[in-house]
């Protein structure tokens, strides 16, 4: 007899971790992932001929990223594995994917969506000057290939990823300009107890904290960001910003990374017509879920940092949970002990999240006091400015109208980069509360696709 | 609550109800556009946007001409730029099926009677001026006034404007229940609110047919959804909106390029659309279909990547040509809907020619051949 079709998407900590329990319950699931190797972004595996070792790449989670690795590498021969797949679309309940400029359909009976997240970015004037990348951008250049995105770069933005990247940038001998925090202290004093749920990683970020400050690189907290500097052709040559005491200052620098904290990629929820609700904590929406992963629609399961962002522990955590939910449903027995013990690991790594929330807010204020001439939408170089005319002149408030009339949006990152602050820009031009700007339909292709690929055939 | 009382009520807020709103005000009379969901939202705001008169019967070109006399005045007559670019039309056929080409010259011949100049081109001439096509192209019937429009501007821009020039619109206003009192049509809305006027237009597209039924006059209107997609920007070289004619419904494929650099592409297979929850959805294979044909038809555009797909809820009637005019069962009822994908040339001219009719009781235009009562239709066997 032929087993139900079960597709993983993703291999980052939520998608192996998932794979892994489908696989120990007799399941050969299908694993479907954009990248070349497995790890998902935070493990990352560097290219063969790359020799650092675990310590080198991964610091403090070395010990994770490795049995993340080994775990992985035990499941080929048990999962059909897909490497440098994109999932350009989900449709009549298959997943659509190109692979080596082929175009392939894989149907599912269920599915399990583990896209992982992305940096969640606030623009700032001049962000569109070469040299300027998310902190997740700059992390990738340097896990990857080793490279810095410059010789001196200003971190600016909020959450843990932005004194780890620096503090990555620092070990690697790169220039650290600052290290720009738009929170203040006082929020990650408060949010104490809730950080304390996992001691570890608190202690963790205080270590990186303390390096960087060790070093001599100056560090802000409560910071305004201003304005990134430089010229077309030069690209970035510094960064200004108001301190907490309200002075205007700057420093120089040829790249500035920047991001506050992570949105997750819920496209591909969106196409499998996964029900949404409004966030009122993070001001995002995201898949409804229940508290083992399963989505409004029958056999698709969503986990990970994708969904929600708990970090990669509980992305680990959720990437089993949904793993068994799946079985459940399927009827397979599923040991609830074990269930219980991931639910309990899960709620006190969500405490932990939310103290990081807490910490490292999404700084909506900064959206309404963006200067005019300032780009939001940098695919298609769309303005602050342009974007509340067009709520002036039209009225339009809802999001797909907004981007129907003013293009926000619409380019190759389908709003991937900017949606989130163009819907804060819309809500306070209009005076609406951010719920009502909704959200963008999601639409195929998820990345842009080549007109050259060609379909398999049948 | 007291009703909202008008001269004429136009229900369905896609490009012909705008434009009937519109010129139904520069005719002096009071009028409440109703609009379920946002004016424009629907078919008229995501079709390909064509600007075509080429290739429609010979008998809707009267018609035609007149909207496209209106296209070429809309960004002066709405005070807003709706991306008309009117730098021609190019309709070809390839090289297995020559008759098409014929085709091309004998209905230059009639177009050219009724007031549409067009060239037939084909060989190094073709070639030569337009160099994007691929070797399987035989030739093409060329239309230099007509060209394309930016779909997602239009309808709501002519809905401002009738609103600036007194119109009331209203959008979000989903209708319960129409009936006739005396010389009155009376509209509820689902949250309440009554209008009445003692003309009625139904303007809704692909959910007309149950207003036309209540009066006794069904149709049989089905929806599908048009198979969109657009490229990343590159530089603006093709001027020009691009159509292929062919009875193979695979190889029906047309492309715009927007000075943005985009290029527009749509055709092909359509696909399954959902009036009841107003959506669609592009089927993957549709997609990949036109990658096909897009090889065919300009090899070169095979290198970039399209970044997004989309379609909507289209009306279709059986020979795929709208119903225009008056209701013949029930007096200052009247319709325009079932554009059958092909109504965004032709919209402001319908609503121009239903304003002219429900203002002065006739038209200079001829309509009849657009009758509800048309045996291609008809509903009784």
């Amino acid at each position: 007899m032929v087993g139900p079709r079960v597709v993983v998407i993703g291999a980052g900590p939520a998608g192996t971790r998932c794979a892994e329990t489908l696989v120990a319950a007799g399941v050969r699931p299908t694993l479907i992932d954009e990248n070349r190797r497995d790890g998902g972004q935070i493990y990352r595996r560097q290219p063969d001929n790359f020799r650092r070792s675990y310590g080198t790449l991964y610091g403090t989670e070395a010990g994770r990223a490795e049995a993340q690795h080994r775990a992985f590498d035990a499941l080929l021969g048990h999962i059909d594995y897909f490497p440098d797949s994109l999932v350009w679309n989900i449709s009549e309940r298959s997943v659509c994917v190109l692979r080596e400029s082929s175009l392939t359909e894989f149907p599912f009976d269920a599915l399990v969506l583990c896209t992982g997240a992305t940096d969640r970015l606030m623009p700032i004037k001049g962000w569109n000057l070469a040299g300027t990348y998310s902190l997740g951008g700059a992390q990738v250049a340097l896990k990857a290939q080793a490279c810095a995105i410059g010789r001196q770069v200003a971190f600016i933005g909020t959450g843990p990823l932005l004194y780890l990247v620096a503090a990555q940038y620092l070990k690697a001998g790169a220039g650290v300009a600052a290290v720009l925090d738009t929170s203040p202290w006082s929020l990650r004093l408060a949010a104490l107890p809730k950080l304390l749920a996992v001691p570890r990683a608190l202690l963790n970020g205080v270590a990186l904290t303390l390096a960087l400050r060790r070093a001599g690189v100056p560090m802000e907290s409560g910071v305004e960001p201003l304005e990134i500097g430089g010229s077309p052709d030069g690209g970035v040559a510094g960064l200004s910003f108001k301190d907490a005491g309200g002075e205007t200052r700057s420093v120089a620098c040829d790249a500035v990374a920047m991001g506050y904290h992570l949105r997750p990629e819920t496209q591909l929820a969106d196409l499998a017509r996964c029900e949404f609700h409004f966030d009122e904590a993070t001001r995002q929406w995201l898949p409804r879920i229940d508290s083992q992963g399963r989505s409004s629609v029958a056999g698709v399961y969503l986990a990970g940092d994708g969904v929600r962002i708990l970090g990669a522990n509980a992305a680990e955590v959720s990437g089993r949970l949904a793993a068994m939910a799946l079985l459940q449903d399927l009827g397979q027995p599923v040991d609830t002990a074990a269930l219980a013990e991931q639910r309990r690991i899960l709620s006190r790594l969500e405490r932990f999240a939310q103290g990081l929330r807490q910490s490292f807010p999404w700084p909506a204020q900064l959206a309404a006091r963006l200067p005019d001439d300032a780009v939001v939408c940098r695919c298609e170089a769309i303005t602050a400015g342009e974007l509340r005319h067009i709520v002036a002149r039209t009225g339009a408030v809802e999001a797909n109208r907004v981007k129907a009339f003013g293009r926000v949006g619409m380019g190759r990152c389908q709003g991937r980069y900017c949606a989130n602050a163009a819907a804060e820009i819309v809500a306070h031009a209009a005076n609406v509360p951010l719920e009502q700007v909704g959200r963008l339909r999601g639409q195929a292709p998820v990345k842009p696709l080549p007109m050259g690929a060609e379909a398999d055939a049948p | 609550m007291k009703a909202v009382a008008s001269d004429v009520l136009v229900v369905g807020g896609g490009i012909v109800g705008s434009s009937a709103t519109f010129f139904l005000r520069q005719r002096g009379r009071s009028v409440t556009l109703l609009e379920r969901g946002m004016v424009g939202q629907q078919a008229s705001g995501v079709n390909f946007g064509n600007i075509r008169r080429q290739g429609r019967p010979l008998e809707h070109l009267a018609l035609s001409n007149r909207a496209s006399a209106t296209w070429r005045r809309m960004n002066e007559l709405v005070g807003e730029d709706v991306e008309h670019i009117a730098e021609g039309h190019i309709r070809v056929c390839y090289r297995d099926r020559p008759e098409i080409l014929d085709d091309f010259v004998s209905y230059a011949r009639e177009a050219r009677i009724r007031g549409l100049d067009l060239e037939v081109v084909s060989g190094t001439a073709l070639r030569q001026r337009f160099p994007f096509f691929g070797p399987e192209v035989l030739g093409g019937s060329y239309s230099p006034l007509d060209g394309h429009a930016n779909p997602r501007l239009a309808a709501p821009a002519l809905a401002r404007a009738a609103r600036r020039n007194g119109a009331t619109v209203v959008e979000n206003c989903e209708i319960l229940h129409v009936e006739k009192n005396g010389d009155d049509f009376c509209v509820t809305s689902s949250d309440g609110r009554t209008f009445r006027a003692p003309a009625l237009l139904v303007t809704a597209g692909a959910w007309s047919s149950r207003f036309a039924t209540q009066f006794g006059e069904p149709v049989p209107l089905a929806s599908h959804g048009p198979t969109m997609c657009v490229t990343e920007p590159v530089p603006y070289s093709i001027h020009c909106a691009v159509g292929v004619v062919s009875p193979v419904k695979e190889e029906d494929l047309y492309f715009r390029q927007i000075p943005r650099g985009n290029i527009i592409i749509g055709g092909g297979l359509r696909n399954p659309s959902y009036p009841d929850v107003c959506r669609a959805y592009v089927m993957p294979r549709n997609t990949l279909n036109q990658f096909r044909q897009i090889r065919r038809l300009a090899p070169e555009l095979k290198r970039l990547h399209i970044i997004r797909v989309w379609t909507g809820v289209e009306g279709y009637l059986p020979d795929s040509q709208p119903i225009i005019g008056p209701s013949r069962t029930t007096s200052g009822l009247y319709y325009a809907f079932g554009f059958s994908g092909a109504g965004f040339q032709i919209g402001p001219g319908a609503g121009d020619v239903m304003a002219e009719l429900i203002a002065t009781g006739q038209t200079t235009t001829p309509i009849d051949v657009f009758d509800i009562n048309r045996s291609a239709i008809s509903t009784t066997s």
